[in-house]
Parts: C-alpha cells; structure tokens; sequence
C-alpha cells in the first residue's frame, strides 16, 4: 500500500486521503492514494482525476454523471452510493474516502461488478400485457391512476437496493429464489398499471419472485437515489394485497399461533423455501425469518428456541364490516395499508419472539 | 495468426451498434421483420445517454391544442433548422411521431395525462403547440425503459417459442465495435472487444446499423456522457459512407456552471417553458433584447405580454425565453461577454421567483432533485447559474431519408438518430431528437432487414481484414513511449472548445485544424498502461482517434462554411446567407485525409414549401428560389380559378 502523490496538483484543490479497492475475483486489496479535490467535487470527480494521474487503469463505471442512469454504483465509506451524487462536502475536512464495490455482486475489476444477475431477474419478470381490445392512440387513463405506477418507473437501475438487501447481500444461495426490491416494485408497478391485462402480478411475485423473502428492513428504501418509497409503496401492499385476497388475516394469523408445525407455502413471513433451506441444510442456514444480522442470535434462535413458550398475542388491526382492512391510503395516517400483523407489532422480530415451527422439529 | 483463431464469432442477420433509443427501436423492428438480431451496447443494457432526455418527444398529436397537425410540425422543424433540413426526413418525421409515440403505450409506456385521459403535451422552444409527449421531467428513461422492456418480452416470446431468450434477439452489453469490415463496398460484419475481458469479438452480418449517438466528448463543457466518442460517424467515414454538416453542433443554452464538478449538466428547456426567466447580473431579463427579425411576429415584446401567455397563450405571444436553442445560446454569450454574466461565467435562470415552491416540486421533480443533490441549491428558493453547453450534433452519416441507408460507396449499412445527418438541417429543436429516434429507428431497423433478405450470398469477412483490426486495437497496450491517453483527450477538448466552440473565427479555425493535426501523430502514438481486462485507459486510447477523426470534420466544415445559421456562429460572417442555404458540406475519408465536398440540398416538393408565407421563406430563399415559388402560386392559383 505505497502511498502515492498525485502529480496534477492544482492550486485552489487541497490533497484528500483516498482508500480504493483494486483488483478483480482473485482477489485484490485496498490501496491508498492522496488525490486533489477542488470545492463542489464529487467522488466520481475524485476516481477520474485519479484515472488521469495515478491510475489509468482504475476500473469504475459511469455515464451521465448527473444521477440519472445509475451506473456509478459503488460502496463509500460503506454506504451503498451513487459516486456521481456524493458530494465531497458531505465528509469531514481530514476524513479518509473508502471506495469499495458493490459487495452484493461477483468483482469483475476495481469498481466494476457483474451485476448480470439483475437482467436475468428482468428477463423472468413478466412483461406488460396490452390490452387485446385498444388499439395505440386510444389508450385513456387518468393521471391520479397513472402516477402509482410512474414513482416506480423513476427507477434508474443502479442496484443499490440489490445490493443492500440482506436476502442477498451476503446469500449467494438466496439468489435462485429471489428477485430483489428493483424486481418487486416492477411487478407493483404492473401491477397498478391502469391498463394491464395480466391480473396475478401480486401472486406471481409472492410465487416466483420469492416476495415472502423480505421482511420489510427498508434498507432498500433507505438508499433509493430516486426516493421511492420501494417498501411502503411497493412491496407492503403487495405482501398485504396478497393477504387480502387470498386470506382472511384474522382467520390466518389465528392458524399461526395456534396451528404450529403447519407453514402455509404463500404464507407472509414465511419464505417460501425457507422451510426447504432448513431441511436440507441444516448446519449454517442463516434465517431470514428473525431478520436478525446477527450471526450468534441466529444460532441460538436455531438451537433454543422454546417451541412452547407463550408468546403475546398481536393485537390484529380493525377491519371494515366486510372484514377487510381499510386500504384506503387516501384517508389513511400512513403511506400504506396498515399491517395485517397489528400496528403494535415491529419488524424485524427479535428472534426470542419467533414461533416458528418446522415440522421436522416438532417430531422429537 | 493465433490471435484471430480465438475470437468469439457470433453470425446475425442485423447488427444494430448502439443501444439508446434509436438502436433499440431499430432492434425491435429487425427482429420483428423475423432477422436475428444483434445489440451492441457500449454500457450496460438501459444506461444510454437517451436517459438524459429530459423534456420531452415531439409529435403533433393534438391532445392538448387540436390545431396541431404534422404541417405545423414540419414547418416548425424547418424554421428551426432554418431551412437547411432534408425536407424528405422532416417530412416523414412530422407525419410518423405520433404513432411511434402511441406505439411506446402498448409497450407499457406511462406519459403523463390531459384531464380527458389522453398523453398530454407540453410547450417546449420553437413548437408552436403543445406538443411534447412527456413523464415529468424524465421522459428520456421512460422511452429508453419502455424500449428496453419492449426487449425483454420479445424475448420473452422467443424463449417460449424456441426455448432462448436470446434465440432472435441478444444484447451484447459492455461491447465496443472498432471496425466495421466489409466484402468489397458490402457491409459483411463488425469487430470489437467485450470491455470486462478485453476480448475480441467478431460478429458477421449482411447489416449493420448505426445508433452510436454524437460527438460531444470532444468538448470540455459537455451533457454527453462517455460514450459519446463519434464511433458512428468515424465507423461509417472509415466503411466509405459520407458525413454531411458536421461543422452544426449545438450547444444548449442552459446547462449548469456551477458547481464545477457538475459543470455542462443541462437544465431543461422547460423550466423556460414552465415560467423560468433569463436574468443577467443586473437582474435583468435580457432575452428581449435578442428576438431576431425572423422571429419577432411570434414573441413578446414586453414582459407583461410575455407573462400572459403562460395562462392564456392564444392571445398572446410567447416569451422570448423560448427562443430556438441557438438564439439563447448566443444571447447568454453576448450577455456574459458584455460582463453582465455571473461570477462562474452563466447567468441566472429564475423560477424560484415565478412559481410557488410545491408547484416547481410538482412540475420539474427531477430537476429540484438533481440540483439539491449535486449542488446542494434548492431551486425553489434561489436562481440556478446557467451557460452553453455542447449538447448535440445537428451532423452525421449522410442517409436515404426514407430507408436511413448510407450514402457513398458502401452497402448494407444503416444509420439512424444522432449519428444520422439532415432531419435537423442547422439546429435541432427540443424534443425533436426522441421522435426522431423512434421514426428513423424503426425505419433503418426495418430497411435494414430487408436488405439482408434481399440478399442473395452473404458477404464475407476476411481474415486479413480482422488481422488488422486486432493489431490496431491492441497497439496501445504495447506501447509504452506514448503519451497518456487522458492527455491527449484534454487537450483535444481543449482545441474544441476553445477554438471550434460556439463562437468561431476564420484564425482560430484555420489553428484548430493546425493543433488537431499534431493531435493526430501524437494520438497515433498513444499507450496505455494495464491489461485488457476492463481498463477504461484502454479504451479510451481506442476512442480517441475517432473522436479526433470527427473533429477534423467539424473543424474543416466549420472553415468552410463562411455564413452564421443555427448551430454555426461565424464572428466573421455573422448573418444567414440564402446562398449557402442550398449547400451541403460533406465530408468523406480519402486514405487518412478528410475531403470536404459541398453539394446542392434536394429541391423541397411543392406542396411541402407551399405550407410557408411568401414573407418567411424571403428570410432564407435566394432571389432565384423566390422567384421559383412565385411562379409556383401563381400556377397554383390558376389551375384553382380554372377550376
């Protein structure tokens, strides 16, 4: 880690601390660098005064430079960030920069990461269904009806919320089953389309896109650089639209305290193939369901969890005289349908509180 | 030779080289003419500089003024161009948009809406109506989005049918074409590298179209992304085909110039449309004072006219705000060069002022979004610092308008959008650009699938030919005498901008093509360090003597041509010359050596050039065309009485 000086010194720009990652899947290491950074830079700014001095061949993607084709992905000082919308005014004056790649994705080189995984999840999605009767130029719909589905084509397709989303951030072996945030708001997004022929878009990302996976830690949400509001908007109305039609919450919540050992296969907080994981692979199966990072808490959730324990009753929220629970956001104190879990309720669950039951274990 | 024995050989029926708006509807057209169909995409899959399209695509659809027709669009587009358009393109382009519009409805596109439901539209400078289709203010990733997903269902489509996704049609993303190889003057395939490996890879094809976008990476101040080296147009100089007005770039009138970092990022046309004013430092709105005489019966001589027609625009006429491109472009010029400019060297853009801040919110989210997080400016409470910027080349491959084919001595090659030359004659008007892409995308898409059924042997690529181009590609990473590639493109931006920029003068040009010829040995002598796996020093040594290629064009038809129009200012020769309206310059490639031709423009039919008043067409038609259009009328009005 020789420390090198940058040779296009300018004189209005002060010398900054950079730590960067270099190499490629065989692996590589971060290598330090003091770079010149004049006022209202970003790093990107920074990365490609570093290309045209110290490191020509320092791999790192971009295009607009203007936060609006999501290329520039890339880790800062840990955050997953968009390098053309980090401002260098946002660090502490004697503060080190650390860029790392995308940690969700295989390294091609430096910066650059192979995120084909996300094509291939957009290949699987269903497409658009027009509608068979209107022919183009008659399509009719309102803005109010239009606008829904609009926040969720604001995508820029970065991947940042692919890459935060711990389903798949440090499990390879989620990657089959799961599509991500970016994969749910599309089948939302088509799913609210006015004109959509295709009616099961909720179901099919319940079913194929492995929506139960999520347990809603709104990481995705958190590092949108479009803002959209991927959980609230997104994926908890279509978990809840799920319940809705298919479920009376009620009835359902009451089979899940009482008739243990039975997980239904669409069931919310049971991913689908969460039970399959768990038999098939006992020993170091990280589980989602407690959304507990923590790799010792998950363990002990493994091993000790009193299958027998009383655990409180969740207090289910209001339903209309119909028996179903008032969706509409309109009037709502919310962004989104309240939860069919009760509004006292937080996810994640601490793992103590899980009830889980496989059936495997209840055998014993 | 061993290398040639290990590249990756792909054979397709339509190769499309690029991957924004134009390439991807040139795709979808091939593949559904039944052609396999290759994409290459120099970035990832959706990421191409069409993203950037903020304001919107122009197609005289009548949704929100039901007088707009596709005459009226034709003939704005001409105004704009100043007449130097191919009429044939403008044609086609004013009468075509709105059904590649509608068609983007049934790929899953969602505009924004009128109260009645239908896709609304938007001024936008130099439309007479409303009549840009748009999403807020990202209509650009709405089309490349749409596009992009119209993709993946056909392949959708083909995975059932044929059990590939990539049976009929494949996009290679991160793939750069250095060469196209031909079969005598037959377009038979192109060479190029994957950038994550570095290898090479050769893909046989009857037909290749163009998509590769503009120039304007050979600026300092610049919208363009990286990608925007002029690959199309030295691929088609070097196949044989022809360039035509090159020396036409335009500059946007308002990009950001201040911060630094951000410098050339555009702010879009319509936060003028929306009520943004132009102010100079002594906070006045200047624009008033640069209405050209061509222009002065359609906009507003006071501010209080002007401030009317936001609300009721068919009693008053339009603020000078929306001015063509060119016109405010050299009005904030003269404003700063006067010394009434801002301290970074702009002026001011004032909407915060104009509209309460929920509503600038509302109508330019993704403007308000992009300043406060680039540059922490919040524009619903202060001016934004704006100047020209390098935006776009009216310039490129000399085409068939109706078949988008390429001129000169080769065939099967096709070009379509920016890399394409004459739809916008001198000057492009805004929103023009992603309507164009559609229409002449499809059409390149759809004439070049044709040509290759219409074939009756497949050409063939020789071995020599992709010997060459191996070496070519790999000479920089074996030398190491040479200069750094980042040099030499400073300096080459450098030579643009400041010698062939927006303001020009015989000297400078005649030294730009001095400088751009010592850029040239030393270009040719460039290295790069590292190894072939994704080094962007690499490829950007590859790209530059194509960037450097263009510039010689622009450079040379920049000299040439001794008048100002559109997106060409002379100082020396500051106004319209009728006589150079009737001129083409075309450049085409003579060994090494650019050759510069001027070529008579294709006389407009009758009953387009009729759609004009006998006052406008005085301000560009020689005293011999005029006098031609007279006798025109006059047969006219007799055939009428004889009636």
């Amino acid at each position: 880690m020789a420390e090198q000086k940058s040779t296009g010194a300018g004189k209005s720009g002060t010398k900054r601390q950079f730590r960067i990652w270099r190499g490629d899947e065989s692996g590589g290491d971060l290598q330090d660098y003091m770079v010149e950074v004049n006022e209202g830079e970003v790093v990107l700014d920074v990365i490609h005064r570093l290309q045209a001095t110290d490191a020509p061949d320092l791999a790192c993607r971009w295009n607009c430079k203007a936060g609006k084709c999501g290329s520039c992905s890339m880790e800062i000082n840990g955050k997953p960030r968009l390098s053309c919308m980090t401002r260098m005014s946002t660090f502490e004056p004697d503060e080190t920069v650390t860029v790392t790649p995308l940690r969700t994705f295989p390294v091609i080189r430096d910066l650059v990461t192979d995120v084909s995984f996300n094509y291939e999840k957009a290949r699987e999605t269903p497409a658009f269904a027009p509608p068979a009767d209107l022919a183009p130029g008659d399509y009719r719909m309102q803005q109010v009806d239009v606008e829904r589905s609009q926040e969720f084509r604001k995508c820029i397709e970065c991947f940042l919320c692919q890459n935060v989303c711990h389903v798949i951030r440090d499990h390879e072996e989620n990657k089959p089953a799961f599509s991500g945030p970016r994969f749910f708001i599309r089948a939302a997004e088509l799913d609210m389309h006015p004109l959509d022929e295709k009616s099961d878009r909720k179901e099919y990302a319940q079913r194929e896109q492995g929506l139960g996976y999520c347990n809603i830690t709104k990481c995705c949400t958190e590092v949108c650089p479009e803002h959209i509001k991927i959980t609230d908007n997104g994926i908890i109305p279509m978990k809840e639209r799920v319940v809705d039609r298919r479920y009376d919450p009620l009835v359902w919540l009451g089979s899940k305290i009482f008739r243990r050992g039975e997980t239904p296969q669409t069931s919310v907080t049971t991913p689908r193939s969460g039970s399959a994981a768990h038999s098939g692979s006992p020993a170091g199966v990280h589980s989602h369901a407690g959304g507990s990072h923590d790799p010792r808490a998950e363990a002990q959730a493994q091993r000790g969890v009193n299958w027998h324990r009383e655990v409180p009753k969740p207090t289910a929220p209001a339903v209309d005289d119909r028996g179903k629970l008032p969706l509409t956001e309109l009037t709502f104190d919310r962004a989104a349908a309240p939860s069919p879990f009760g509004d006292d309720v937080t996810f994640p669950l601490p793992p103590e509180h899980l009830n889980f039951a496989h059936p495997e274990q209840d055998k014993h | 030779m061993t290398t040639t024995t290990r590249i990756e050989r792909h054979h397709y029926d339509v190769v499309v080289i690029g991957a924004g708006g134009a390439g991807l509807r040139a795709a979808i057209e091939a593949r559904l003419a039944g052609k396999k169909t290759a994409i290459i995409s120099k970035s990832l899959f959706g990421k191409a500089h069409t993203v950037m399209a903020e304001g919107g695509a122009a197609a005289a659809m009548g949704n929100v003024n039901s007088r707009d027709n596709w005459q009226v669009h034709f003939r704005d587009t001409m105004r704009g161009g100043k007449f130097l358009n191919n009429f044939r393109m403008a044609e086609l382009h004013a009468k075509e948009s709105p059904q590649r519009i509608w068609e983007l409805e049934t790929y899953g596109a969602l505009f924004d809406r009128t109260k009645d439901g239908k896709i609304s539209q938007r001024n936008f400078g130099g439309h007479e109506y409303p009549r840009l289709a748009h999403v807020g203010d990202r209509t650009g990733l709405e089309l490349i989005r749409t596009l992009q997903q119209k993709i993946v269902s056909l392949q959708q489509e083909d995975k059932r049918e044929h059990g590939s996704y990539d049976a009929r049609i494949r996009v290679f993303a991160e793939t750069t074409i250095t060469e196209l190889l031909l079969d005598g003057d037959r377009v038979a395939g192109a060479f190029g590298y994957y950038r994550e490996s570095g290898e090479f890879v050769l893909f046989e094809a009857p037909a290749v179209v163009l998509a590769t976008g503009g120039v304007g990476r050979s600026y300092k101040v610049t919208s363009n992304s990286w990608e925007y080296t002029g690959d199309g147009h030295a691929l088609a100089l070097r196949a044989g085909a022809t360039l035509i007005n090159m020396e036409f770039l335009q500059f946007h009138p308002t990009g950001m110039v201040w911060p630094p970092s951000v410098k050339g990022i555009l702010v879009t046309e319509s936060v003028r449309g929306d009520g943004g004013v132009l102010k100079n430092s002594d906070g006045k709105r200047f624009m008033f004072d640069y209405v050209p005489d061509v222009f002065r019966k359609q906009y507003a001589e006071t501010e209080e006219e002007a401030d009317r027609w936001y609300t009721d625009p068919d009693n008053n006429r339009r603020p000078p705000e929306l001015l063509p491109r060119d016109e405010v472009a050299r009005a904030i010029n003269s404003e700063v060069k006067a010394g009434r400019g801002t301290p970074a060297g702009g002026v001011f853009l004032d909407i915060a002022s104009r509209l309460p801040a929920e509503e600038i919110r509302r109508r330019l989210p993704s403007m308000y979004h992009q300043f406060k997080e680039l540059a922490d400016v919040d524009i619903t409470k202060e001016p934004m610092e704006v100047g020209p910027t390098c935006h776009y080349v009216m310039g490129g491959v000399e085409v068939d308008p109706d078949s988008g084919a390429a001129f000169g001595h080769v065939r099967g090659l096709f070009a379509a959008g920016e890399v394409s030359g004459g739809m916008h004659g001198s000057n492009r008007l805004g929103g023009n650009s992603l309507s164009d892409l559609l229409v002449f995308g499809k059409r390149a898409g759809g004439h070049a699938a044709s040509y290759a059924d219409g074939l009756t042997a497949r050409p063939k690529v020789s071995v020599g030919a992709v010997e060459a181009a191996v070496e070519t590609a790999l000479a920089p990473l074996q030398r190491d005498t040479g200069e750094s590639p980042y040099t030499l493109q400073q300096d080459l931006q450098a030579v643009m901008g400041d010698l062939v920029g927006i303001i020009r003068r015989e000297g400078e040009l005649v030294d730009a093509l001095g400088k751009l010829a010592e850029l040239r040995e030393r270009v040719a002598k460039v290295s790069a360090s590292g190894g072939r796996r994704y080094n962007p020093g690499w490829h950007l040594a590859l790209d530059l003597r194509n960037m450097l290629l263009v510039s010689e064009c622009t450079a040379k038809a920049a000299l040439e041509r001794r008048e100002s129009r559109g997106g060409h200012t002379r100082e020396d020769f500051p106004a319209m010359d009728p006589s150079w309206r009737r001129v083409n310059l075309v450049c085409s490639l003579d060994g090494d050596t650019v050759r510069l031709e001027r070529k008579p423009l294709p006389k407009i039919r009758a009953e387009l050039i009729r759609l004009f008043d006998r006052a406008e067409l005085a301000k560009y038609l020689t005293d011999e065309e005029l006098a031609e259009f007279d006798a025109l009328v006059t047969d006219a009005e007799a055939e009428e009485a004889s009636k």
